[in-house]
C-alpha cells in the first residue's frame, strides 16, 4: 500500500507518496518493506500508488533492485486506471485491492501480506504465517506495543485476549484505550480476502481497516503478532525526523545495516563521498556523491548534496541532491530535496523541526 | 540478423605484477580504485558511454574476483538481449589448446566470438588504465580518414618518450613508423594501446599471423599491418589518462582525486562511472571523527582522524586512529589506536589495536625494490596484522601474521613478510 498522503508531513509530501521518503541516507520508506519481502522469498509483490507516484514509480522503475525480476512473479505497479465499469480513484485500501481482484483472483498463491510502504523495520514474513497458521487465524494483524510519548493517536489501536485473539480494534482513535498499535502488516488466505473484498464492493464499502478489520472482528478470527523489534512509522514531520535521527544511534545502525539480511534500494551510481579541507563532521550520516567542506553536527546528509564552506548544519536532515552555498547555518531543520540554498542563508527551526524549500536557481559548473 | 557497427574486445588477463601482492590473488583490472571503483570500471563505462555495447572480455590470470564483479553486466547496463559484456576465458579445443599467449593471440582464439556480431569495427581496449574517453569520437577519426588501423596516442613529455611505444606521424595524423622504448624518440606520441581496426584487416592479418609465437599487437599486428601499407592514423587525445601499473603510479593516481577541483573529477554528471555497488548504507562520522582532503565509500564507520586519504566501503577506522596519505580498500577493519602513513592497505585486511604502518627511516625493500618503493608500505588482501607492532617505511605484509613474526614487535624499513602460503 504505497498510495498514502497526509497533512502531517506538511510540505514533504507535496512532491512525493510517503512511501518514497527518502530515509536514512540512501533508502526511500519502501525499500524496508520491498526488501523485507525479497527477504523472505515472496516473489510476487504489488504495490498500489495513487497520490504523487512520480517519484515512487522512478525509484520503482527497476525491480531489479529488489530482486523481483523473475520469470515466477515479479513486481506490479498498480495505479488507478479508468475502465469500463470504473472511473474512480483508490476510495481507501479495500478498494485498490478491489480495482485490481482480477490480478488477484489470477494468481495462485494460497496466503497474501498486506503492509504499508511507510514504515520501517525489518521483519522476516514466513515467521507472522506460521504464526497465522498455527493460531488457525482467520487475518493476522502485526502490532507492537509503542514506547510512551508516541503519538498513539495517529494509528489503530487494539486489544486483545490471553490467546492474542483482537478483542478491540479502534482506528485512530480520540483517546487511546492501549499503548499496542496496529502495524498495519497483516495475513489473509487469497479465497478470504477475495471474498470480504467482493463483500465490500457490493456494500460500496472501500476501507480495509474500518470495513474489513473493524466489522468481522467478531465473526472472524483475528489474531495479533506482536513484535519487538525496531518499527517505526514515518508519516508525520515529527517520526520522520525520529526516524532518521535514529540511525544515528549505533544499535539501529547495527541492526538495519550490519545484521543479516540486508536493505535493498535503487542504485545511483554516485561517486564516494567527498572531504574538502574544512569539513568537520561529527556524529552524523553521510550518503554516497556529497561533497562536504563545512562543519555538520548531529545530521543525516543524503545523496549527492553539497555543503559549501563555513557552513553549520546542525541537528538537520538534508535530503538528496541539495546545493547549501557557503556560510550558511541550519540548525533543527529538514531541507527538501534538490533545493538550492544561497549563499549566508540562516535557517533554525525554533520549538520544533522546520521544512526548509527552497527553490532557487543553481549554477552547475 | 545481428549487425553491431563497433564492438570492444577487452583484455582484462594480466597479471600486473609491478602492482605486488595487490595482485596475486586478483587480476589488476580487478584492483579497487577511488574509494568504489575497481580500474575495469574505467574502460568499461567508457564503452556504454561511448554507445559500444558489445564488449567481449579477455580473462586469464585469477579471474574470480573479475568475474563476480562483472557477472551480467548489470552496473554497466551491459546486461542486453543481444550483445552486452561476454566473459572470455581461454577454453579447451580439440587441438592444440592454449593459453592466451599473446594479446593478439587472445584475440585471434576469439574470432568466432567477434564474427557472431557481423561488426565493421573492432576496438581493442586494456583494463589497466584510467580515464575517459569518448570511443565514438575516435570512431568519427577513423572513418574520416579511411584508416585501417587507428591508434589511440597521447604526447608525453620528450624525456619519458623512451618509456613508451612512439608513433611517427606526418602533418595528417597517419603514421609512417613507430618504436618501441626508443632511446632517442623521434616523436611524442606515446600509444595507449587502444586500438580500432577494421574487422576484415583485424581478422586477415589474426588469421595470417596466426603462429607467430605470443602474438602481440604492438609487436606483430601492427607491424604486419604497416609493412603491407593498410593506412594507420593515430588519434590524439589530451585528456585524463594515467597508467596505474605500478605502486606509486597507482598510489598518485588515487592520491590525485582528493585534490579540492580534481583534474579526473568523479561528480561531472556527463560520463559517469559504474561500478557493481555491494554496500549501501551512509558513512557515520563520529562525535571525535576528524576527516580533511578524503573521500570515503559507502558503509564506512569512521571513529578517528582521516588525511589526505582515499577510503573504501564498508571499512571501519577505529578510535583514535590516525591515516595519512593512505589508501584503504573495501571492508578492512584498522583497531583503534592504529597510526597509518603513507599505506596501501587491500580488502578485508584486519589490523589490531596500536598498529604502527609506515613508520622509521627510508631503507630499499630487500625483495624486490623496483616494486615496493618511493616509501610506501603495502598490506595485502585478507591480511592479518596483530596488535601493538610497528612496520616501516617500503615493507609489504601479506598473510595471516602474528607477533611471531615481528622481531621485538617490530618489521624494520624494508622488509618483506609474505607468509609461505601467500607466496
Amino acid at each position: 500500500m504505497a498510495g498514502g498522503n497526509n497533512h502531517r508531513m506538511k510540505e514533504l509530501s507535496q512532491k512525493r507518496a510517503i512511501c518514497a521518503m527518502p530515509v536514512a541516507g540512501s533508502y526511500r520508506s519502501i525499500d524496508f518493506t520491498l526488501s523485507n519481502m525479497s527477504n523472505s522469498h515472496i516473489q510476487k509483490v504489488a504495490v498500489f500508488t495513487q497520490y504523487n507516484s512520480r517519484s515512487l514509480n522512478e525509484h520503482l522503475s527497476s525491480s531489479k533492485w529488489w530482486d523481483f525480476g523473475r520469470k515466477q512473479g515479479g513486481l506490479y505497479v498498480f495505479t488507478p486506471a479508468v475502465t469500463v465499469n470504473n472511473s474512480n480513484w483508490y476510495r481507501g485500501t479495500a478498494d485498490a485491492i478491489a480495482q485490481n481482484l482480477v490480478w488477484l483472483k489470477n494468481s495462485h498463491e494460497p496466503y497474501v501480506v498486506i503492509a504499508s510502504g511507510d514504515c520501517v523495520y525489518k521483519m522476516d514474513f514466513n515467521r507472522l504465517l506460521e504464526y497465522h497458521i498455527d493460531k488457525k487465524a482467520d487475518i493476522t494483524v502485526v502490532c507492537r506495543d509503542m514506547e510512551p510519548g508516541t503519538e498513539i493517536e495517529r494509528f489503530g489501536t487494539m486489544k486483545m485476549n490471553e490467546d492474542f485473539r483482537v478483542t478491540e480494534f479502534e482506528e485512530k482513535p480520540l483517546q487511546a484505550k492501549s499503548n499496542t498499535v496496529s502495524c498495519g502488516i497483516y495475513v489473509i488466505r487469497r479465497r478470504n480476502l477475495i471474498e470480504m473484498i467482493e463483500r465490500c464492493m457490493e456494500e460500496e464499502r472501500y476501507d480495509f481497516v474500518r470495513d474489513i478489520l473493524i466489522r468481522y472482528k467478531d465473526m472472524k478470527r483475528i489474531y495479533a503478532y506482536k513484535i519487538k523489534d525496531y518499527w517505526r512509522n514515518i508519516a508525520s514531520v515529527a517520526d520522520y525526523y525520529g526516524t532518521n535521527m535514529d540511525f544515528l544511534k549505533p544499535e539501529v545502525r547495527d541492526y538495519f545495516f550490519k545484521q543479516y539480511p540486508d536493505i535493498y534500494s535503487k542504485v545511483d551510481d554516485l561517486p564516494p563521498a567527498k572531504y574538502n579541507p574544512g569539513a568537520d563532521i561529527r556524529n552524523s550520516l553521510i550518503s554516497s556523491g556529497c561533497i562536504v567542506n563545512g562543519v555538520v553536527e548531529n545530521s543525516v546528509i543524503f545523496k549527492k548534496s553539497y555543503i559549501g564552506n563555513n557552513c553549520v548544519i546542525k541537528n538537520s536532515v538534508i535530503l538528496n541532491d541539495v546545493y547549501i552555498g557557503d556560510n550558511t547555518y541550519i540548525e533543527n531543520c529538514i531541507v527538501e530535496s534538490r533545493d538550492t540554498i544561497r549563499a549566508g542563508s540562516r535557517f533554525v527551526g525554533e520549538g520544533g523541526i522546520r521544512i526548509v524549500v527552497e527553490k532557487n536557481e543553481r549554477y552547475v559548473m | 540478423m545481428i549487425k553491431k557497427e563497433m564492438i570492444a574486445m577487452l583484455l582484462a588477463g594480466g597479471q600486473g605484477s609491478r602492482l605486488g601482492v595487490l595482485t596475486s590473488k586478483v587480476a589488476k583490472p580487478a584492483v579497487a580504485f577511488g574509494g568504489k571503483y575497481r580500474i575495469i570500471d574505467f574502460p568499461l563505462s567508457n564503452c556504454i558511454n561511448s554507445g559500444v555495447d558489445t564488449v567481449g572480455v579477455l580473462t586469464q590470470y585469477q579471474p574470480l574476483r573479475l568475474n563476480t564483479h562483472i557477472g551480467i553486466g548489470i552496473p554497466w547496463d551491459l546486461d542486453r538481449n543481444i550483445g552486452g559484456v561476454t566473459v572470455l576465458p581461454p577454453y579447451e579445443k580439440s587441438a592444440n589448446s592454449e593459453w592466451y599467449t599473446g594479446t593478439a593471440n587472445a584475440i585471434y582464439q576469439n574470432l568466432d566470438y567477434m564474427e557472431s556480431f557481423n561488426p565493421e569495427y573492432i576496438l581493442i581496449l586494456s583494463g589497466d588504465h584510467i580515464y575517459k574517453m569518448d570511443y565514438e569520437v575516435m570512431l568519427d577519426f577513423h572513418k574520416a580518414n579511411n584508416a585501417e588501423v587507428t591508434i589511440a596516442v597521447m604526447p608525453v613529455p620528450m624525456e619519458e618518450a623512451s618509456r613508451f611505444g612512439i608513433m611517427i606521424t606526418d602533418e595528417n595524423r597517419r603514421i609512417t613508423d613507430f618504436e618501441e622504448k626508443p632511446e632517442h624518440p623521434r616523436s611524442n606520441l606515446a600509444s595507449m594501446g587502444i586500438y580500432i581496426f577494421n574487422w576484415k584487416t583485424l581478422k586477415e592479418a589474426l588469421l595470417t599471423m596466426a603462429d607467430q609465437p605470443a602474438l602481440d599487437f604492438g609487436k606483430h599486428v601492427i607491424p604486419y599491418c604497416h609493412e603491407k601499407g593498410a593506412p594507420l592514423y593515430a588519434y590524439e587525445f589530451n585528456g585524463y589518462w594515467k597508467d596505474v601499473g605500478t605502486l606509486s603510479s597507482y598510489w598518485e593516481a588515487n592520491m590525485e582525486l582528493i585534490d579540492i577541483v580534481p583534474e579526473f573529477n568523479l561528480y561531472e554528471e556527463y560520463w559517469k562511472i559504474y561500478t557493481k555497488s555491494d554496500i549501501l548504507p551512509p558513512q557515520y562520522m563520529s562525535r571525535d571523527s576528524v576527516v580533511e582532503r578524503c573521500i570515503i565509500g559507502e558503509g564506512t564507520d569512521v571513529y578517528g582522524k582521516v588525511y589526505n586519504s582515499v577510503i573504501g566501503c564498508g571499512v571501519t577506522i577505529g578510535e583514535g586512529v590516525v591515516v595519512r596519505d593512505s589508501i584503504i580498500m573495501n571492508n578492512t577493519v584498522i583497531g583503534p589506536g592504529c597510526e597509518v602513513y603513507k599505506a596501501i592497505i587491500a580488502e578485508n585486511v584486519q589490523i589490531g589495536k596500536g598498529v604502527k604502518l609506515g613508520v622509521g627511516g627510508e631503507a630499499e625493500n630487500d625483495t624486490a625494490p623496483h616494486i615496493y618503493n618511493h616509501g610506501l608500505m603495502t598490506v595485502g588482501e585478507k591480511s592479518v596484522i596483530p596488535e601493538g607492532v610497528s612496520v616501516g617505511k617500503n615493507t609489504v605484509i601479506s598473510g595471516v601474521t602474528t607477533a611471531a613474526d615481528y622481531a621485538d614487535g617490530y618489521l624494520a624499513s624494508g622488509k618483506t613478510l609474505i607468509k609461505a602460503e601467500e607466496r
